[in-house]
């Protein structure tokens, strides 16, 4: 059992997400960083999709009921058990009583905070993952609150000690290029406007969410008309409303939506979408679906291929 | 991968879309993971390291040829109680004058009409239906509003919709059902499904409050044949 002393400013269970129920309304949810989130469970020794928290730009403060096997990845916060610093994206064993706290995100926006045996709130729709407009799944629907107490899956047998090369903790920060697949209504925009938008570099907005990140930068022209009768929404789908400023839809996305969509950012570069902190700046490259699928191959393969360093 | 089975908003191209996506799940298309209806497209959701973007796309082209009314099972018929009254119904004064008629006329052009779910979208639940007599086309308001309660009844253009979560919406209100469209908290949290017909049953205020207590203790489902 843990016991949430401080929630911080957004803390959701999250786990793999829910799917096939996008065609009732209902968006998948789950991790917006998931590299960093399978990373934290593997640490801890669960399956790559157990429960486990998603903090926003703040951590939480947390208590050990009973001891317990944690790990903190994701945005670069200051982690620290019994007041000492800890390390991150390292696992860490915990004693009944135990407090961690993670401060403030120095880079990034969101973390994850893992527990071995994984988060053991109810599954709805086959998903622990917390939908806080649906108010579904998590914790009855909400964000962790203070006084909490976070039930825990069977634990299995104390996990090794062990962290993540420094090579394979992703860098958040700088201006990172997104590959995009331009479409599915691409031919709505001028030219000109997807010449803004490929030049462009766009500043993320603190009205960003899990639901999609809002942008601003150099406006992208329509050629005819900015509404379409809705359609499907899929992740990472641009969509420019009328005053030519793109949204980029992330986990907690509408299903159907009526703006014109210029492009799709690719799965493997979601986490880069929204660890990027408001006022930090995006810019986007076009690439094939040929392409889109070998790069998203590549980080597959290179999520898998990562081990886990044993530490004393 | 989005496929686009016609244009504009018309019940021909719907049901096609709704037969594309009633094929692929029958066929088990391998690497489909996800299916999004809406009104002349079908999203899909797949995966690449099961099936190539080509490959599907001649899968799915083959598939939309077959993709007709016949290919479907029946729709189901959904009956909803709806109380246009008062507070439940703030627009249907206005929308009447409007439209130039009485409310009395309104209502029962509105109840008397069998509306089409063509998808479900936006938020959890929330049905984009067509189906009133020409005459209730009316433009959508001109502002707004920020919050619509849950299970209100409302139409815009020549859509009817039920707001099934508090949202924002620019759609008159013409009544509330007490049904609720959408609960997290139930088994099967979502009533309507694309495809289904709806008809709406007028009760008065007496009624609602009831169904209202009925459903709020589990004891309440609407006819569905």
């Amino acid at each position: 059992m843990i016991h949430v002393l401080d929630p911080g400013p957004q803390t959701t269970v999250q786990d793999a997400g829910r799917s096939g129920h996008m065609r009732y309304g209902i968006p998948p949810s789950g991790p917006v960083d998931r590299h960093s989130f399978v990373l934290a469970n593997r640490l801890v020794g669960n399956p790559d999709g157990a429960a486990a928290l998603e903090f926003t730009l703040m951590g939480p403060r947390l208590r050990a009921e009973t001891p317990c096997t944690i790990a903190v990845t994701g945005a670069d916060a200051p982690l620290t058990l019994n007041d000492a610093a800890a390390p991150v994206w390292t696992t860490l064993t915990l004693a009944a009583g135990d407090v961690v706290r993670i401060g403030a995100a120095r880079a990034g926006v969101r973390g994850y905070v893992a527990v071995a045996g994984g988060i053991d709130v109810p599954p709805v729709l086959g998903s622990r993952s917390t939908y806080l407009r649906g108010r579904m799944g998590g914790v009855h629907g909400r964000p962790v609150a203070r006084d909490d107490r976070l039930p825990l899956g069977a634990a299995p047998a104390a996990p090794r000690r062990r962290t993540v090369p420094s090579e394979a903790r992703p860098k958040w920060g700088g201006e990172p290029a997104l590959r995009v697949v331009l479409g599915p209504q691409a031919d709505r925009f001028t030219d000109e406007g997807i010449a803004a938008f490929l030049g462009g570099s766009y500043e993320v907005l603190p009205q960003s969410d899990r639901m999609g990140v809002r942008l601003r930068g150099a406006r992208i022209a329509h050629a005819r008309g900015h509404d379409i009768i809705s359609d499907g929404i899929a992740l990472g789908a641009v969509q420019v409303p009328g005053d030519g400023q793109p949204i980029v839809l992330l986990v907690d996305r509408q299903s159907t939506g009526g703006y014109t969509k210029i492009a799709t950012v690719c799965s493997f570069d979601i986490a880069r979408v929204g660890q990027a902190k408001p006022g930090q700046r995006l810019r986007f490259t076009a690439v094939d679906v040929a392409t889109a699928h070998r790069l998203l191959k590549e980080s597959d393969a290179a999520l898998a291929r990562v081990e886990l360093e044993e530490i004393a | 991968m989005l496929v686009e089975l016609g244009e504009g908003i018309s019940v021909d191209v719907n049901t096609r879309v709704r037969a594309l996506e009633y094929l692929i799940a029958q066929k088990a298309v391998p690497g489909v993971v996800e299916t999004v209806p809406t009104y002349s497209a079908l999203l899909v959701y797949y995966d690449p390291s099961i099936v190539g973007y080509d490959g599907l796309c001649g899968q799915l082209a083959a598939l939309a040829e077959q993709a007709t009314t016949t290919a479907m099972p029946p729709a189901r018929e959904v009956e909803l109680p709806c109380c246009y009254e008062g507070e439940l119904g703030p627009d249907v004064e206005a929308a009447a004058q409007r439209l130039e008629l009485s409310v009395d006329e309104l209502v029962r052009l509105h109840e008397g009409a069998e509306y089409l779910v063509y998808f479900i979208g936006f938020t959890p639940g929330l049905p984009y239906m067509t189906g009133a007599p020409e005459r209730l086309t009316i433009a959508r308001l001109d502002n707004p509003r920020v919050k619509v309660p849950a299970g209100s009844v409302a139409i815009g253009g020549i859509q009817c919709c039920i707001y099934p979560v508090e949202s924002p919406g620019g759609f008159w209100l013409l009544g509330r059902t007490p049904v609720r469209l959408y609960d997290p908290e139930a088994s099967e949290p979502i009533l309507l499904k694309p495809g289904d017909r709806v008809r709406f049953r007028r009760i008065e205020r007496r009624e609602y409050n009831d169904i209202a207590e009925r459903v709020a203790a589990g004891r309440f489902r609407p006819v569905i044949r």
